[in-house]
């Protein structure tokens, strides 16, 4: 079995920090990370050819640096590495990686055939829940989103059983493979990489894919010129101005601690001593 | 099959890092092994670079670290409650390259470092933690790591995995760290637009400003604050010893609060956005809390093995000198086809005492214990000498002489004559 898994390196958002002056983000000291939720898809992967067997092919568009975030999917089981980057590619939207993205796994194909493609369920910069969806309409694959675990995949009649969290419940789906899944958070918990994978991700040269190398011609497709999507304006909102009070109180009774408080929430706040008095 | 390296290096800090760098480029086969995210990661200085020692090991790398300013003044404040009596030294001398110190940002520079490393040859591993040494009768062989096959082999291992050195401490090479020889210090990195600095430091271009501090903003403890200049930011830090923190259960960050309201001070950080907060254990112990530092197979470099000018406030260069000094000695050994033996590696110690990494630590080796014991020198004499500059200053009809007599006398009252000429007589046999 062939699993291509999709990943992106992204800022670690929790050591995100906006230049108060400019406005952009700065990434400069900000550790780039493997995209957090291209993890759970990434540990579905490795179990399942911990069970069948295979090969796991991850491939991520992104700048040079990104190949970091590749090595440490070697690092984690994964086989090979594939990093499609080209300034061609600079300002893509959704639209243009789903298209670039979807273009290197046809390539990859022609190695050897793919059984399944995983993907994040989203970013944690972009947060659109997009590409994945876009690569499983364009190479036609059957989509499978949300997936909270994997039941059982048969290899001879190409068929997966997954659950599917759903608004209003669970839903047990069966489809036919190739399909794309993007798994749901917490559905797994990543392994702890062994010694042999880490001399190995150390070691491992990563391939990198051009446009050409990816099989792109239109370059009408890629980048900015194939990205619809406008950013008109980028700001960080304004913190919210949060003020601690010490009170002091002039008993340690619960019960006048309990009034002193209640008294000044109802001082600061009237509102909310009118429309309580109104129920 | 477990791999098995020329050398192992525990640690990617100053000491690590120097001494990969420089084994890797030799053309030995070197592992270097971090238990952090990426090099860098679980590292903390104030932090000045000394150009020194790093130009020794990388000529040039002034063309490509990041660096943040170079240090062209120097400011020295003893401070009271309100006030503060200093000595400043500005030249232009240092503003003209080659410049003699920065200041970092040390996930960036360490960053940088590790590339140079991972460039000249060596295996970067990180995310890894070495629990113990792998011996063979007593000679280390290697190291155990906290992954699954994780037994890695190696001639010598080189250990530079910084001031708790657990690994050591494991092994045997030496007992627990006492905390009246470690310092904790606390510090954050304040935001500030590059003009403001600039404005208000005087300064232009890449130059900056560095200010250490001592007095009554360490509460009788034994210890010193900081403020330094970056590119667009400003670090600030005091740091004091452990012991002294656990007697006078004094909170450090509260004691970097108050510092920072410290009306000397509190002007220079206005307007700044708070973007980082670490803490960080320094090895201050000096000469005589050195630990052994070599044995069958193993070296012990950096923090890990006290190497901290505390009166100077050196530490990183001591560490990628002794790093260096650490994979000179195995690249000598291996030249000459010699087992990494306890006899043999102690051309380590010999290079380390010919320089000034020893040198310099045995020059102070009794200023701990003279300050430890008396805490005079941060609470008394910085109160007495600001109140005799501000008495002096004062202009209130009263007569120079007899405000001389006054401040004399203010001196002996204090401090006897004879507290102040022993305490002169402490510092003069400390610094001979």
């Amino acid at each position: 079995m062939h699993i291509v898994v999709c990943i992106k390196q992204v800022p670690d958002s929790a050591q995100i920090r906006v230049h108060p002056v400019t406005n952009t983000i700065m990434r400069q000291g900000v550790p780039a990370i493997v995209n957090p939720y291209d993890l759970f898809s990434l540990e579905a992967a490795l179990r399942l050819k911990d069970v069948h067997g295979g090969r796991i092919t991850v491939i991520s568009m992104g700048p040079p640096q990104a190949e970091i975030a590749l090595k440490k999917c070697i690092a984690y089981g994964a086989d090979e590495a594939i990093l499609v980057t080209d300034r061609a590619f600079a300002g893509a939207d959704t639209l243009a990686t789903s298209f670039a993205l979807a273009q290197a796994i046809r390539q990859i194909e022609k190695d050897m055939k793919v059984d399944m493609v995983f993907a994040g369920k989203q970013t944690i910069d972009g947060d659109t829940a997009q590409v994945g969806p876009g690569i499983a309409k364009r190479l036609n694959l059957q989509l499978l989103t949300y997936v909270a675990q994997i039941d059982a995949i048969d290899l001879e009649k190409n068929t997966i059983q997954v659950r599917r969290r759903a608004e209003n419940g669970v839903q047990v789906l069966q489809t036919r493979l190739p399909c794309l899944i993007t798994m749901l958070e917490g559905s797994n918990d990543m392994r702890y990489a062994t010694m042999e994978n880490m001399f190995r991700a150390a070691r491992y040269a990563t391939k990198i894919w051009n446009k050409d190398a990816a099989g792109i011609e239109d370059v009408n497709k890629i980048g900015l010129k194939g990205s619809p999507t406008l950013v008109s304006k980028v700001f960080a909102p304004k913190p919210l101005a949060r003020r601690a009070d010490i009170i002091d109180t002039e008993s340690n009774d619960p019960r006048d601690i309990a009034l002193t408080l209640v008294n000044k929430l109802f001082t600061q706040h009237p509102k909310l001593h009118d429309s309580l008095r109104s129920h | 099959m477990a791999e098995k390296f020329d050398v192992i290096v525990v640690g990617a800090g100053p000491s690590g890092n120097a001494a990969a760098y420089t084994l890797a480029k030799s053309g030995l086969k070197v592992l270097q092994l971090e238990r952090g995210e990426y090099p860098g990661s679980k590292n903390v200085q104030g932090a000045i670079l000394y150009a020194d020692a790093l130009e020794r090991i990388i000529p040039d790398f002034r063309d490509e670290a990041p660096l943040e300013r170079h240090i062209i003044e120097q400011r020295m404040w003893v401070l009271d409650d309100a006030s503060f009596i200093g000595a400043h030294y500005r030249s232009d001398d240092f503003n003209k390259p080659p410049y003699n110190r920065y200041t970092i940002i040390r996930a960036q520079f360490d960053k940088w470092f590790s590339e140079k490393v991972q460039q000249a040859g060596a295996l970067v591993i990180c995310e890894t933690t070495v629990t113990e040494l792998l011996m063979d009768d007593k000679k280390v062989v290697g190291v155990q790591t906290d992954r699954m096959g994780g037994s890695i082999y190696a001639d010598v291992v080189i250990l530079a995995d910084g001031v708790n050195s657990l690994l050591a401490k494991k092994a045997g090479f030496h007992a627990e760290i006492d905390p009246a020889n470690v310092a904790l210090a606390v510090k954050e990195i304040h935001f500030m637009p590059q003009e403001t600095i600039e404005a208000r430091f005087n300064l232009q271009g890449e130059a900056g400003v560095v200010i250490e501090m001592a007095g009554k903003i360490t509460r009788g403890m034994m210890g010193t604050g900081f403020l330094y200049t970056n590119k667009e930011s400003l670090t600030v830090g005091v740091g004091c010893m452990l012991s002294d923190f656990k007697t006078q259960k004094i909170t450090p960050y509260q004691l970097l609060e108050d510092m920072k309201a410290h009306p000397s001070i509190a002007p220079l950080l206005e307007g700044g956005e708070m973007k980082e907060y670490t803490a960080h254990l320094i090895p201050e112990g000096g000469y005589k809390a050195i630990p052994k530092l070599y044995g069958e197979g193993w070296m012990i470099a950096g923090d890990a093995a006290m190497l901290v000018n505390a009166m100077h406030r050196e530490g990183s260069n001591l560490a990628m000198t002794s790093g260096c000094f650490a994979a000179e000695t195995i690249i000598e050994l291996m030249n000459e086809q010699k087992p990494c033996s306890t006899k043999n590696l102690a051309r380590y110690q010999q290079k380390l005492n010919d320089s000034f990494v020893m040198k310099d630590l045995k020059k102070y080796q009794n200023m701990p214990g003279i300050f430890h014991a008396n805490s005079q020198f941060f609470t008394a004499y910085p109160e007495m000498l600001n109140q005799a500059a501000h008495r002096m200053l004062k202009v209130d009809g009263i007569d120079k002489k007899s405000k001389e007599k006054a401040i004399l006398a203010d001196f002996r009252q204090r401090r006897s004559l004879f507290g102040l000429m022993s305490d002169a007589f402490k510092l003069w046999r400390a610094f001979e």
